[in-house]
């Protein structure tokens, strides 16, 4: 197997790896934190204009966690640096 | 497959470089700045109003009631820089559902400069409400053990800032691209409208999270917390 068949398959394992692992943990924090949500709007209807905010905010936050990991699959796949390095070798050769 | 409308080169001579982003950003400010002159060229404080003047005294109160919610007590002094982040990166979604535009949002450079522009605008509305000294001062805030922890936190959700938006809109734009290629009927469609949705909600994110921080850099020194709100 020569580098460049061996970066690709790496690149491309990874990125399902990346959004498949790190999707998992903002799914759970953003459920855990959407079910307080309601059980507080349901305790004090009158507040919902500050608790809605409040969790819009805070599901930004940590939606952005998942965010991260989908940027960087996206880098391994259409701007991985290291493929474009080594087709820039045999480019060269 | 394009990732983000800096590929889209409308116009090229030597280094001069005239990408999409950079026409449809210039075509969004156009549009906001022309819009808001025509508007407000001929106002009324009468009872009659132009459905126009009611359209952008809605949207100017309202951005208004937000940032004081958040605990800025004088909107008008910032209305300015956090209600022009809020129209641009809402109306930049927003104009999706014209064909052929990609949003400027979707590019890193764009959403780096917006997040640069709120890392700088923080230490300047910081120092101007409590001095140089003061606003210094509110980096080691609770303890002196804190100022690294206060440097890093400043400087990551800059990146923070920048990341969340671009990644947003730069995976809204490329589910469609992708389900266009695997089910071009009507999911494109759901997904679009998905997409404006989650735009609004990104745009309100973006200018809160710049109010709030903007508001943490402000009243650092009077820690009484506001009364709790009550209805």
């Amino acid at each position: 197997m020569d580098s460049m068949t061996l970066i690709a398959m790496a690149s491309i394992a990874t990125a399902g790896l990346t959004i498949a692992l790190g999707s998992i943990g903002p799914a759970l924090g953003e459920g855990r934190a959407v079910a307080t949500a309601l059980s507080s709007l349901a305790q004090q209807p009158d507040s919902a204009a500050t608790i809605t905010r409040t969790l819009f905010v805070g599901l930004a936050m940590i939606e952005s966690i998942a965010i991260y990991c989908f940027v960087v699959s996206m880098i391994l796949i259409f701007a991985n640096p290291f493929w474009n390095h080594v087709i820039a070798q045999a480019a060269g050769k | 497959m394009r990732l983000s409308s800096d590929e889209m080169v409308f116009w090229q001579s030597g280094f001069l470089k005239l990408n999409g982003t950079i026409v449809f950003t210039w075509a969004l400010m156009l549009v906001l700045a022309l819009g808001s002159m025509l508007v407000t060229r001929r106002l009324s404080t009468g009872l009659e109003r132009s459905r126009w003047q009611s359209l952008l005294e809605i949207i100017v109160t309202s951005i208004e009631q937000q940032i004081e919610d958040v605990g800025l007590r004088q909107p008008e002094t910032y209305i300015g820089f956090l209600g022009t982040l809020f129209l641009f990166v809402a109306l930049a979604s927003l104009c999706t559902v014209i064909p052929g535009y990609e949003p400027p949002t979707g590019s890193l450079s764009t959403t780096a400069a917006l997040a640069l522009c709120v890392f700088v605008a923080v230490p300047f509305f910081g120092i101007r409400q409590q001095g140089l000294g003061g606003y210094l001062k509110s980096y080691m805030e609770p303890t002196l053990v804190m100022l690294p922890f206060n440097i890093i936190s400043e400087l990551s959700r800059t990146l923070a800032l920048a990341v969340r938006l671009f990644g947003n809109m730069m995976s809204g734009t490329m589910i469609i691209a992708i389900l266009l290629t695997i089910t071009p009927f009507i999911f494109p469609i759901a997904m679009s409208a998905l997409g404006l949705l989650t735009g609004m909600v990104q745009a309100y994110i973006f200018s809160i999270l710049a109010a709030v921080y903007i508001a943490s850099a402000t009243q650092a020194r009077d820690p009484k917390p506001k009364p709790a709100a009550t209805g």
